[in-house]
């Protein structure tokens, strides 16, 4: 059953040089307990499509449209105070900066205590009490020393840790991870994605992961969602996007990923990069988003946009050519 | 963190000798002869000699700053030569009633200026932030005297809420002390709360930034934790600093103060000193202020512990 529900998701924002589309026209679900990955390069609408499901763009100059329906609610109907009901409770968040998105100057502890305390009314002792059972839980040795500690006073993967204690705290049906482990070292990184899953099958929560890392996709995620210039333009379940590829964007983002051994295999080639850039989402895009960088893109790919086409068992891309398998690997 | 306050402590020696000496060069520095201004202007040579003699004016300069030192540290300040009585003593009947106008306008200026620089931070560039942020350059703009008078005008003389001038000490009661002192309060703290509401609304517009406001609204705190928990705590170092740096502020702005709204204390014990020339009394009340400056740094600095856990000595 889809516990999160985006419908024609718009997310633009008002600036100086017009009207920046940096979420245009996406939907997506994700299903209890399941975890949905979302990638694509720097600038792709990721973030602000995260940021917009917990409606923490600033409006103005943000915009949001479209329906994002979680849990039978239309979160963008919602009041305010109905959504601050929602936001570390139902739904919460974890960052990419450990380093900087926990508050320097308060405890671990009162930082645990804070959501608790908001959303399931218990009093200080209590909280304190669950803080210190979060911390055991996301392993943190020492809890109950730890407690009292600030911020700067842990390594950087006990602080993501400490971040993901305060995601969990209340138990919420769906956690939002954006680039959680991007700023940590590779060891740490393993650590933090074990954990995230290990937790994830004892609360039941649902993820949505966002990521440029197709490794961490590959080990923790069920389905795919990839996105370009605002735009989702492919998603199918995680083996057969990585077997079978459909969109160019897609393939050239798998390209791009170093095969270890393949130098010792004698299959070593240069690592392939996408050419061009992004384009500028605040001019109106004619035609397929990708045009301008698809080494495949014909003069149909540049005056009519693909729409989302299945292209293989739940697998959806924007693509004119995919299916035809004109541009199979 | 009792060892860094007493390091502290002994570290202001030498900032309070070099403020000696400056405060007693004072008598060197200011054109005329003491003794001669002693002396009156009836006297005769050997009246000022006489009195050159008795206040020991005609040994070396460390000789006399060595000796004025040592009763200093005895806690004797001299006597005043235009009443004769002990400068301490003169100080301290005047001590109160500048002590009271100081922290009323202290703790006015906080619970005023601050919650408007956060308000101005919170909403900046809408209608509320620039009315606030106009209030603070009319604030100001304008002369303590200035504003003052308007308030005693307004206030005292048509209103006829509050008294137009004098003081009341503490021990008479909580109300005819306060009522005295809230027109005075408001004069004096005009330019701190200008001062202190730009420098918060300036402190909280770059902590709001931050990523861990955003994780602060992302576990669904209201807006007041936000702004005045997560946000104001962190934005409190540079607050604090500048509330400090305004006792300065203060203490030149209660001598014109407490002449506007006739209120017995240092301040006009200063300007009669000055005018008279009584160099004991200014001499003492320098020194009182600078050691008062002095301690209000070490507090400042012994808070930011107690806001910023990074900040340790």
């Amino acid at each position: 059953m889809a516990l999160l529900e985006v419908e024609n998701l718009q997310t633009h924002f008002r600036t100086p040089g017009g009207i920046n589309r940096a979420v245009d026209g996406v939907s997506f679900h994700v299903n209890e307990g399941e975890t949905l990955a979302i990638v694509g390069e720097s600038g792709c609408g990721k973030s602000v499509t995260s940021m917009s499901l917990m409606r923490l763009i600033p409006e103005p100059p943000g915009r949001i449209a479209g329906s994002i329906r979680f849990a039978g609610k239309d979160l963008l109907k919602l009041s305010d105070r109905e959504m601050r009901a929602i936001r570390g409770n139902d739904i919460s968040m974890i960052f990419q900066e450990p380093m900087t998105s926990l508050n320097p100057v308060l405890t671990v502890g009162r930082q645990i205590r804070e959501t608790l305390m908001i959303h399931q009314g218990l009093d200080k002792q209590a909280a304190e009490a669950h803080a210190i059972g979060m911390l055991t839980l996301v392993g943190i040795p020492e809890p109950k020393r730890r407690v009292g500690e600030y911020p700067h006073q842990l390594s950087g993967g006990m602080r993501q840790r400490v971040m993901i204690a305060v995601a969990l705290a209340c138990n919420p049906k769906l956690l939002i991870a954006d680039e959680p482990t991007t700023a940590l070292d590779v060891t740490i990184q393993a650590q933090i994605l074990k954990l995230m899953l290990d937790l994830k099958r004892r609360v039941g929560a649902a993820i949505i992961l966002i990521t440029h890392d197709l490794g961490v996709v590959a080990e923790i995620a069920e389905r795919v969602m990839v996105m370009y210039a605002g735009r989702k333009v492919e998603e199918a379940p995680v083996a057969e996007l990585f077997r079978s590829p459909r969109h160019p964007y897609t393939q050239g983002l798998l390209g791009a990923v170093p095969k270890l051994g393949s130098s010792l295999a004698g299959t070593a080639t240069r690592l392939a990069e996408i050419p061009g850039q992004v384009p500028d989402l605040r001019k109106p895009i004619i035609g397929c988003v990708f045009a301008g960088r698809c080494a495949l893109a014909t003069d149909l790919c540049r005056q009519y946009a693909p729409g989302l086409e299945e292209k293989g068992p739940r697998h959806i891309a924007a693509c004119h050519y995919a299916a035809k398998g004109a541009i199979a690997a | 963190m009792l060892s860094y306050i007493l390091r502290r402590i002994v570290a202001t020696l030498p900032v309070m000798a070099i403020v000696a000496l400056f405060v007693f060069s004072l008598l060197y520095i200011a054109p005329g002869d003491p003794a001669v201004v002693i002396a009156g202007d009836q006297a005769s040579p050997e009246d000022v000699e006489r009195i050159r003699q008795s206040l020991g004016l005609d040994r070396p300069f460390l000789v006399q700053f060595g000796s004025w030192v040592w009763r200093i540290l005895h806690g004797d300040l001299g006597t005043s030569i235009f009443t004769n009585l002990p400068v301490s003593a003169m100080i301290g009947q005047r001590l109160g009633p500048t002590l009271s106008l100081m922290v009323v306008t202290l703790l006015l200026t906080i619970v005023v200026a601050v919650p408007l620089g956060v308000v101005a931070a919170w909403k900046a560039g809408s209608l509320i932030d620039r009315v606030i942020m106009g209030f603070a350059v009319f604030g100001f703009s304008l002369p303590v005297f200035v504003v003052g008078y308007m308030l005693a005008y307004i206030f005292a003389l048509e209103l006829e809420w509050l008294p137009v001038q004098g003081y009341t000490p503490l021990a008479q009661g909580f109300w005819p002390w306060l009522e005295n002192l809230i027109l005075p309060a408001i004069a004096l703290g005009c330019v701190y709360i200008a001062l202190v509401a730009r420098i918060t609304r300036a402190a909280m517009l770059e902590v709001l930034q931050q990523d861990y406001i955003r994780t602060a609204k992302a576990k669904g705190l209201g807006q007041g934790g936000i702004l005045f928990i997560h946000a104001l705590k962190n934005a409190a170092v540079p607050i604090v600093t500048v509330i400090g740096i305004g006792i300065a502020l203060l203490i030149g702005g209660a001598v014109v103060t407490e002449s506007v709204f006739a209120i017995p204390g240092l301040g006009r014990l200063t300007i009669d000193a000055i005018l008279r020339r009584d160099y004991p009394v200014i001499q003492g009340i320098v020194l009182l202020f600078s050691f008062v400056y002095v301690l209000v740094n070490l507090m400042i600095d012994v808070v930011y512990t107690l806001v910023d856990p990074r900040i340790r000595y």
